[in-house]
């Protein structure tokens, strides 16, 4: 019986900036339909490491693959593998000279090669999902933050990955704004998309985690269940951290 | 005549300046007239008093003395048309110029990157007036084209240079989560740079460019030295047969103010325009 290869495979992963080891012998899987929640303080390099999931950093050594491509190779097309492992920043990162539409329907027409006419209407289905169809034909910078990460994450499913990775999409919101972001978040998590999400939300990390991830320094310190690791963490680090957290 | 503030080598630099992601953008300038802000009251007040006080100056020469001045203002309009052509050809080369060279400075390929830079350092390097003669000079040697057009050539290619760091510093103000999303929504660099950069670094430069348009249109002068007859070469021409040197080139001098002031405002207003959208 043929075995998948799994979503997202990272192995043995380290990157530099300079001196500074920013990651340090990184290994672990996300198979299909799976929500791994990356944890640690900051500069432990959890944003790094997804970032590098998604080629926007460069890894020194190690490698990592997706649906079994590995990307750090010369013949594999990058842009295919972002086509299918969408990305959600903290900054949110919608294009401000587009309207709300628009920065859904861009990379439909551009990378999809959909008529304007389908693009539009996955994006206004999106944006329904998402809650915000009534700002379609809004710029960016007219909407409220938790708006504008929602749309990002709308624009990311316009795109139909098979996985989405998400650099702590509540962290620059206002505390009021955070809830929406997330509920559109558990959604995704409950129809099965894979995902990656790096937060500070412990208590997303709990309700939606299916397996979290420690980091420090570079380094994962643990790995396991949210049952366990937020219950009955085996290492100091991580036992202080999230005394400090909780 | 030479002292006009093209022909230094180094001439000022006109800076693009953008806090990150948002639309917060600075301009500061070097050269070109001064832009009159609605802020600055003293400037905007001597904005006006220079504007008018130049065209009822020249109602005045014109129909006051007419005898004087007359035969000036009917000689020169010829010369407008030309400077006009010369400045707008010139500028519009220069953008495709500094467009090409501005992408080619921060291109990641070391070639591409060290030829535009190259261009951009020696164009900077040597007085608009060596270049306007060497390349005049240089094209006239090789192939048969008119003088104008070996000048707009010539004037293109200096402001260039200028217009590619205009275009560098637009582009390099765009917050970098920009290329990002765009690049983690499957695009390559070539479709994010025209789709997503380009578009927005385009708002930002506008503005510098329409001081390089107000330089160029200074400098626009220099071509006078060659065989085209604009503005200042058309007055050059009516005194050196009438004598009349003063009363020609208060002339020419009330013409050139009033149309780089004209223009200084329709910037501002373009920038007013700009900071009012989104």
């Amino acid at each position: 019986m043929a075995v998948s290869p799994p979503m997202i495979e990272v192995c043995g992963v380290s990157k530099f900036y300079g001196i500074f080891q920013a990651l340090n012998d990184i290994s672990f899987t996300v198979s299909d339909g799976e929500k791994v929640v990356i944890i640690g303080p900051s500069g432990s390099g959890k944003s790094t490491i997804l970032r590098s999931i998604n080629c926007l950093e460069t890894i020194d050594s190690g490698r990592i693959t997706v649906s079994g491509k590995d990307i750090s190779l010369p013949q594999t097309d990058i842009c295919k593998i972002r086509e299918e492992v969408g990305m959600v920043f903290q900054s949110f990162n919608l294009f401000p000279h587009k309207t709300v539409l628009e920065n859904l329907t861009l990379a439909q027409t551009v990378v999809r090669k959909r008529s304007k006419k389908e693009a539009e209407e996955i994006a206004m289905e999106l944006l329904h999902k998402v809650n915000i169809a009534e700002k379609a034909d809004a710029f960016p910078a007219k909407l409220s933050g938790g708006q504008q990460q929602r749309v990002a994450i709308a624009r990311s499913l316009a795109m139909n990955p098979k996985a989405i990775l998400f650099d702590e999409p509540t962290s620059a919101l206002d505390p009021e704004m955070i809830g929406e972001v997330l509920d559109v978040m558990k959604t995704l998590a409950r129809e099965g998309m894979t995902m990656v999400v790096v937060t500070h939300e412990m208590g997303f990390a709990r309700e939606v985690g299916d397996r979290v991830i420690f980091m420090d320094h570079g380094r994962i310190v643990e790995e396991g269940t949210p049952e366990h690791f937020f219950t009955n963490p085996n290492h100091e680090r991580a036992k202080l951290f999230l005394s400090q957290i909780l | 005549m030479h002292g006009g503030s093209g022909t230094q080598p180094t001439r000022p630099a006109t800076h693009v300046m953008s806090d990150n992601q948002s639309t917060q953008t600075a301009v500061a300038v070097g050269d070109g007239a001064a832009i009159p802000h609605k802020s600055d009251a003293g400037l905007f007040t001597a904005w006006r008093i220079a504007f008018f006080g130049s065209i009822i100056l020249c109602l005045f020469l014109a129909f006051g003395r007419p005898d004087q001045y007359m035969a000036i203002f009917l000689f020169v309009p010829e010369g407008i048309v030309i400077t006009f052509k010369v400045t707008v050809g010139a500028i519009l080369l220069a953008i495709v110029f500094g467009m090409i060279a501005g992408l080619g400075r921060i291109s990641a390929n070391r070639f591409i990157n060290g030829a535009a830079s190259l261009y951009v350092e020696v164009i900077r390097g040597i007085p608009l007036l060596v270049q306007l003669f060497y390349i005049y000079y240089a094209l006239g040697r090789f192939i048969k084209i008119p003088a104008i057009l070996s000048a707009i050539i010539a004037m293109a290619f200096c402001y260039g240079a200028y217009m590619a760091e205009i275009f560098r510093a637009g582009i390099q103000s765009i917050h970098k989560g920009q290329m990002e999303a765009a690049l983690s929504l499957g695009m390559s660099r070539r479709q994010a740079m025209r789709e997503v950069i380009l578009p927005q670094a385009f708002k930002i430069v506008l503005p510098p460019i329409g001081n390089e348009f107000i330089a160029l249109l200074k400098d626009s002068s220099l071509v006078s030295i060659l065989a085209v007859s604009d503005l200042l070469r058309r007055g050059r021409e009516y005194a050196s047969e009438t004598f009349n040197y003063f009363e020609t080139y208060t002339v020419i001098a009330l013409i050139y103010l009033i149309m780089t002031l004209f223009f200084s405002k329709l910037i501002s207003i373009m920038e007013e325009k700009l900071n009012d959208g989104r």
